[in-house]
């Protein structure tokens, strides 16, 4: 269960950033979470009420963006969305891929009060 | 799960959204391991360390290669061994009984190495007294390839009886490894295990992958993994 170290890292992140701004309470915090992240989001939202008590985002929302793989061609340059780290180009076929999108793991923003 | 309500999935409604400042971060989640892995890279490149980061699933004989290649070498090279397990030290046990230095690392309910447990293992070995270190990572075919551990290589152990279509199910770990030993061949005629599907699909997901096929019991191919071993030493002295 890696989601918790990285669900721990959310909440140190934006506790760290929210007491640079004085704040006395994080609102919500948005992630990024790409489909080929390894991350499952929703056992980010299971861990995230535990690893928040306590801190600045007690009681905070969290706000999970997913982000859809896509890929481009290197042969005929088309892109493509991908729902596995393999893929071949729909166009012609080619293996030689690269990876545009669908890795991400950020956390984007947050709202304090 | 919603944690106004506790309903799930967090997607199916929205309750009245937060009037507060936003503030933008764009800060990455592996930020943190990244760094600590580029100060343990540089820590083992100051030593002229080679590290090897051995990744499975639970079982494959990662521990068993481990005793084996010690045996044969450590007359000729000095070895130094970090174990990552939930719980035990039995695999430290059984490399310490070879005579070789090890540390257990228990990762409790982590199912990955990390940076820091590694920088902090470490510490218990005379790193200018070693030639090569060994981790043996949690037996776990997903998380640990997300995590970078400053690492040279990445050494994924594929045995027979897992089936040939782990490089494909299991494509990250696959991708992110540098050499592949297919382990238990030893086993082979007992089994459905198509061999040449198995390097046909860790190619097709990693088309730089070097794949070496060993067995511990009958020791063939271990000739070829320790000049393996060998010749990635020799580079990382020059
Ligand atoms: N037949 C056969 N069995 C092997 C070989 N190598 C290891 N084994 C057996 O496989 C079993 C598991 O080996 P370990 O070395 O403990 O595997 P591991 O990958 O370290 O396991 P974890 O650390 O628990 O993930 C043991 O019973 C070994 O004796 C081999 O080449 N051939
Ligand atoms: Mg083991
Ligand atoms: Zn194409």
């Amino acid at each position: 269960m890696h989601e918790l170290g990285i669900t721990q890292s959310i909440v140190e992140i934006a506790e760290r950033t929210a007491r640079e701004q004085h704040a006395a309470k994080v609102l919500s915090v948005t992630v990024e979470v790409g489909s080929l992240s390894g991350v499952v989001p929703e056992a980010l939202d299971f861990c995230f009420e535990a690893c928040s008590n306590g801190t600045l985002l007690e009681g905070a929302q969290l706000l999970i963006e997913r982000i859809a793989a896509c890929a481009r061609c290197l042969d005929c340059g088309r892109e493509f969305p991908l729902d596995q780290l393999l893929a071949c180009c729909p166009v012609c076929d080619s293996a030689a891929c690269e990876l545009l999108a669908g890795e991400e793991l950020r956390i984007k923003e947050m709202e304090i009060d | 799960m919603c944690i106004d309500c506790g309903c799930a999935p967090a997607e199916h409604h929205h309750h009245d959204a937060p009037k507060g400042k936003k503030i933008t971060i764009e800060e990455d989640l592996l930020a943190k391991n990244n760094r600590l892995a580029q100060r343990n890279r540089a820590l083992f490149q100051q030593h002229a360390l080679l590290v090897l980061n051995l990744v499975s699933s639970p079982g494959s004989g990662k521990t068993t290669i481990l005793e084996t290649t010690l045996t044969d070498l450590q007359s000729e090279l000095a070895f130094a061994v970090l174990e990552g397990d939930q719980q035990t030290s039995n695999d430290a046990d059984r490399i310490a009984a070879t005579g070789v230095p090890a540390h257990q690392i228990n990762t409790g309910a982590g199912c990955h190495l990390d940076a820091h447990m590694v920088g902090h293992g470490v510490e218990h070995f005379d790193l200018d007294a070693t030639d090569i270190l060994m981790i043996e990572n949690v037996g776990n075919l997903v998380c640990p390839a997300s995590f970078d551990l400053g690492e040279d290589a990445k050494v994924a152990v594929l045995s027979v009886t897992e089936g040939e279509d782990k490089p494909l199910k299991y494509p990250q770990m696959f991708r992110a490894s540098n050499l592949m030993l297919i382990n238990k061949m030893d086993l082979l005629p007992f089994l459905r295990f198509d061999l040449e599907k198995c390097r046909e699909y860790a190619k097709r997901v990693n088309p730089q992958i070097e794949i070496i096929e060993l067995s511990c019991y009958s020791r063939d191919g271990l000739e070829r993994w320790y000049d393996w071993l060998r010749s990635r030493l020799t580079k990382k002295k020059l």
